[in-house]
This record gives structure tokens, sequence and C-alpha cells, in this order.
């Protein structure tokens, strides 16, 4: 717990910083979380509603599988890669809040 | 004499030759590796220089198990696009480690979830408790390593038992978990994954060049609605009676989440079946759906023996990206095993009828074999290939089972509790009793699971991690308001509540098994028929997440609100270790070296 000067030390641990804090990254893991699952979530549900929709042939795939089996994959990847570039950001940004 | 021989009798010697191999390959680098890691903070901290490739490759080697390798082809061979929600949420499930859990439990610096029980809520009890939970999903996880190992073994050498195979495996690498090999070392486990990676995606491409493409393979099976398949190019073989339909394979809402309902329909008289069955089939198939979902997402955030891992990273920032290559890693390696599932249904139908060993769940090891007719030896090349990758796949992850479940005997139960004043040479030899100890047990256990799917059983492990483990750590992580009372209340409820429902779902499917084990288990046969009458009990039994995962989180809020008095004084410190940058300065190390010495 070194720290250069007292006026950082304050700051870091002032009730304000932590909540500002915790409640950005919270904020930013829940929009990457919320995207993930409303797709998720969402395709056994239009399985439910739409059963003749996803059973369309994709080049011998049937909707539902082709999204399932292969595309759901680089999708996560997407999210995950979004994720790690703004919380490095966001981390950026509070390593600056703090020292200013 | 003559055993031996008699055992060598229809032995591939391509197929025992690649799998030997793997096996002394990772034996030796196992040990070799061992001698320059000593203690625990070095199997730790050494490997903070290596680079993120090498890490998420060692974390994936780790996480690829028999389930993986395995189990997913055969479950989509048996139940079809159902089975596909298993691949995708194994790797999807590190989104959420991602999103919640990795980061912050990186900057705390505990690097077991006893280790972080301890250090968030300053209670050596509550260690105790948490360490329980290593155990039961332990069990849960080795079980279906046990049936892979037991399988693959039973392929290589045609006239052996199934159990034969479990205890020779199952002995190998408990005593070489024992004697300090395989610790979990980043470079074997690296390597074990390069080897699951080659050994299921070379076959698969073969295979497809010579049978045809994955989407041509899918385009032979009939979907809803259609007359023909689009595809009439691939020669299927005939269906046996106990392989499901075309249309119900392909579809949604198919065998493995109606299985219940079906149970329920048939044990109504015919005339009420269609009724029953149109009312029920798909409402319930979608509860189903949910629950398993939740029970893999959530429970890969919860995997004792995978976050361990997360600790050989630098830091924070090295620990984000290697969490997305593991997913990189690992989503590639999923698009293959569904693949083995599908071209086995055109081309190997005869294993629905088999059951155990003989099942759908050695497609993986059997399918290559095809291409022998056309090319000769290279079907047995091919087939010894995918045997060395299954052997990679359950010595892997049965080994970092070993390590994590025998290092919480030895550490937690022996060091901690009975003898806290213990010498190291003595914690040294309680390591390898409990090896022998744990390793005994794991056998034991996977004798009795043949009838089980594999996959289906990893599910199981998740269910329990996800009812107990994520709880903990996701609302510890995010609200500072938990108090000890309020986390074990929530994860010991949701864990064994998920731990009882997993049990009675194997004991009452064994009881269904034909051969030895459906005498064995033949008392819990009354259970089949209670959940004849209630399909929805049989669901939520058999996928439990869906009710203790809120359980135990709305537990954890009740018993903390209660008990609020509680919530450590330090709390404001400790969440500012959890969510500053690292760059602020504020990590704390919660390894201690005395812990060093009971890790091997």
């Amino acid at each position: 717990m070194s720290s250069p000067t007292p006026a950082h030390e304050d700051v870091v641990h002032s009730e304000p910083f932590l909540r500002s804090l915790m409640r950005r990254q919270l904020a930013l893991s829940v929009a990457c979380a919320a995207t993930f699952l409303v797709s998720l979530l969402g395709l056994p549900l239009l399985n439910y509603v739409a059963p003749a929709f996803m059973a369309t042939r994709v080049a011998g795939f049937t909707l539902s599988w082709l999204i399932l089996g292969i595309l759901f994959f680089p999708f996560v990847w997407i999210i995950s890669y979004v994720f790690i570039k703004r919380s490095l950001r966001l981390e950026e940004d509070e390593v600056n809040e703090a020292r200013r | 004499m003559n055993l031996p021989l008699a055992l060598l009798n229809g032995v591939d010697p391509w197929i025992f030759g690649f799998s030997f191999l793997t096996v002394a390959v990772t034996l030796w680098m196992g040990f070799r590796s061992a001698k320059t890691s000593k203690t625990a903070s070095d199997f730790f901290v050494a490997g903070r220089s290596v680079s993120v490739g090498w890490n998420a490759s060692a974390i994936s080697g780790e996480y690829l198990s028999a389930a993986s390798f395995m189990g997913v082809a055969g479950m989509v061979m048996s139940s079809g696009y159902d089975a596909l929600w298993y691949p995708v949420c194994y790797a999807c499930g590190y989104l959420f480690l991602l999103l919640f859990i990795a980061g912050p439990l990186r900057r705390f610096g505990a690097y077991t979830i006893p280790d972080f029980a301890e250090g968030r809520f300053d209670s050596p009890l509550f260690r105790k408790i948490a360490v329980c939970f290593v155990l039961f999903i332990g069990f849960f996880y080795t079980m279906p390593q046990m049936k892979g190992a037991g399988v693959t073994l039973a392929y290589i050498f045609p006239g052996l038992p199934y159990w034969v195979g479990v205890v020779l495996v199952g002995a190998v690498i408990t005593f070489n978990v024992a004697l300090g090999g395989m610790k979990g070392i980043t470079l074997v486990q690296a390597f074990q994954y390069w080897i699951k990676m080659f050994a299921i995606s070379v076959p698969v491409f073969v295979l497809m060049a010579v049978v045809g493409f994955y989407n041509t393979q899918i385009g032979a099976n009939l979907a809803p609605g259609e007359t023909v398949p689009p595809v009439s190019s691939v020669e299927r073989k005939p269906l046996v009676e106990k392989a499901p339909k075309d249309t119900a394979w392909i579809a949604p809402f198919g065998p493995l989440t109606t299985k219940a309902v079906t149970a329920a329909a048939n044990a109504l008289p015919a005339e009420q079946r269609p009724a029953f069955l149109a009312e029920h089939q798909k409402p319930y198939s979608l509860l189903y759906t949910y629950s398993l979902i939740i029970a893999l997402v959530c429970g890969t955030a919860g995997l004792p023996h995978i976050l361990v891992r997360f600790y050989t990273n630098p830091d924070g920032v090295a620990a984000k990206k290697t969490t997305m290559w593991v997913m990189i890693l690992i989503g590639v390696f999923y698009v293959f095993p569904p693949i083995f599932g599908v071209i086995g249904r055109n081309l190997l139908p005869e294993l629905y009828s088999g059951v155990g060993a003989k099942g759908t769940d050695k497609i993986v090891l059997e399918l290559p074999t095809l291409i022998g007719a056309k090319y000769g030896v290279v079907g047995s090349i091919l087939s010894g290939i995918t045997c060395a990758g299954a052997f990679a796949a359950f010595m892997s992850t049965f080994s970092g089972l070993l390590v994590s479940m025998t290092g919480a005997l030895a550490h937690d139960v022996y060091g901690r509790m009975l003898r806290p004043k213990s010498q190291p040479a003595e914690r040294m030899f309680a390591f390898k009793v409990a090896a022998v100890l744990i390793g005994g047990v794991a056998v034991t256990l996977g004798c009795f699971v043949e009838p089980l799917e594999i996959n289906f059983m990893v599910g199981q492990a998740f269910a329990i991690a996800a009812a107990s483990y994520f709880p903990l750590l996701f609302m510890s992580v995010w609200w500072r308001g938990m108090t000890m009372k309020g986390a074990a209340t929530g994860m010991l409820t949701g864990g064994l509540c998920a731990l009882g429902a997993a049990a009675l779902t194997n004991l009452g499917t064994l009881a269904l098994d034909k051969g030895p084990m459906g005498k064995i288990f033949a008392g819990f046969a009354p259970l089949n028929g209670f959940w004849a009458q209630h399909p929805l009990l049989r669901i939520l039994c058999e996928q439990p997440a869906i009710w203790t995962v809120p359980l135990a989180i709305g537990l954890m809020i009740v018993v903390s609100k209660a008990t609020s008095a509680q919530v450590p004084a330090d709390i404001r410190m400790k969440m500012l270790v959890l969510h500053a940058p690292e760059k602020l300065g504020l990590k704390q190390e919660y390894i201690q070296e005395h812990q060093a010495g009971a890790g091997h």
C-alpha cells in the first residue's frame, strides 16, 4: 500500500471513489452480460415460438443449428473483445482520476 | 503368460501405439517439470513469467475433459440439437467469468476459492465449509473422466471389461499424482490442449473430405416440415430401432429435453397420450433448456480447478486477455465434436443399440476406422490419434481435479483441522495418503457409472458449482453487505440441494439399467414410477439449476440482511482491493509460505 502523496490516499480511500468505481465497472459488465443473455435465452424462445422459421435450411444446416453450433462462438468473442477494450479504458480513467 | 496374450487379441497396433505414446510423454513431462517446481508458490508464481498464449492453452488444456472430447459427440449423436447447448455453454460460460469474477478475484490475490472465502470474510471456519465443495464438485467431475477412461480402454482392448479400464487408468494417474508428477504445470497442460485440438480436428477434416462435409451430413437428415431431406448424396446406414427419428433429432426440444414427459405419457392410457404430450411436451422442454443453460453458464464460473489457473497471469490485464484467448481456443475446439456426432448418426447408427462402454460415447474413437474400408491403415492411424486425444482429455482433467481435491484434503482438512502443528514431512506424507484415498474413491465411483452419459455427468458437476461457488463468488465480489453466515447458508443450501437432486437422478437412471448396475440399484426403481407421475419434478431434479441458483442467492441476501452487524469491519478496504485498478497498488497476497508445503 504505497502511496506517493497523502492526497492520493484520500481520494482512493474515499467512499465516493469506491462507489463510482464499482458502479461503473458493474454497469459495463451488466451491459455486456445483457447482450449475451438476451441472445442466449432468446434462442430457445425463438425455437419455441417460430419452429418453422428456425428449421429453414441454410446451406444444409437448419437455421437454429447454424446459429447454435457455429455462429454463437464468434459472437461471444466479439462481446469479450469489446468488454476488454472498454474495461481497460475504464481502468485507465480511474487511475487518472485517483492521481489527479 | 496367457492372459496378456489373450488381451492383445484384436488390438490394433496403431491405436495402441498412439495411446501408449501419449501416456508415456505426459508422465515423462509431468515428472520433468515437477522436479523444477517444488512448492505451491512455485506452481502458482513461476507461471507468471509465462506468456498469454501458453497460459490460455494451459487453461484450455485443463478444461477440455473427457466430456468435451468424447461426451459432446456422443450426446449430439444420441440426442441431436439439444445437446449443442453443452459445448456452446461450456465455452460461453467463460464470458460470465470474465465479466464478473476473473478481474476482481485476480486483484484480491487469493489463489483458490477457499482462500478467497477466508480472506473475504476473515473467517477460517468459512474456509473449512467452502472446502467441502471442492470435494463434492470434484467427485462428480471425476466420475465422467473415469467413464471416459473405461470406454477408451474397452475400445483399445476389445476383450477388457469396462471396470478394468477404470481401475487401470485411475491407478496410474493416482500414483503419478501421489509421487509428485502432473502437478498441473503450465507447459504440460498447454501441450495437452494442442494434442486434443490436433486429435479432434485432423480426423474430422479427413473424414469430411471422404464422406461429405458438416452441412451435407446434416442436410441428409429430414427436418420438420420437409418431405425429403435436401441432400441425397450421403449414403446413410438404416437407423436402428432405438435411434431417435430425424425430425426429433435435428429440431430443438428433442429426446434429451422431452424424456421426462415422454416417460410420463407412456404411463398413461393410450388415448390420453396425444393430449398430454401436446399440452406438456414443449413448455417443459423449454424449462429444461433454460435450467441447463443456467447450470452450465454459471457453473463454469465456479469450477475450483479452473479458477486457480487464472493466478498464473502476471496482472489483471493479462488475466483478461488470457480469458479471451481461452474462449477462442475452446470455442474453435467445440465446433468439431458435434461433427463426429452428426456423421456418426449417418454412418455408424449401430452404436445406438449399444449400452455403456459400447454405446454412443465411443463414437469419436470408432468413427475414423470407417475410412479404413477405403484407405486401409489410414483409418487405424486416425483412430489412434483420437484415442491419444481421449487419453490427453481424461488424464489432464483427472490429474488437475485430483491435485486440487488432494490439496484441499491434505492442506485444509489434515493440515488445518486435524493436525495444525504437523511437520512439513508429515504433510507431504498426508498428501500422498490423501491422493491415494481420493483416487480410490474416484475409481470406485467410476466403476458404477457405465450406464450414464459422460456429458450428462459433467453437466451435473456444473450444476453443483453453479448453486454453490458461483453465488458465493458473484455476491461476495459485488455486494458489500454479505456476511459469512449469509454466504455459508446460501452456498450450503443451494449446493447440497443440487447435489441431492443430481444423486437422485443418477440413482433412478442406474436402476433402469439392464446390466449388473440395474440389480445393484434396483431399490431405487420406485423413484422412476414417481417421476412418471410428476414429470415436472423429474426435470427439476435432473436440471436443478433453475431453482437452486436463485435459492442460494436469495438465502444469501436474506441471511446477510438478518446478520448485517457481522459485515467485516474493513469491508471498504476489501472492496477497494477487489475493484480498484492494480496500478493504484492496493493488491494483497493471501497465499502464505506455510501453505506451500502442502502443495505437493
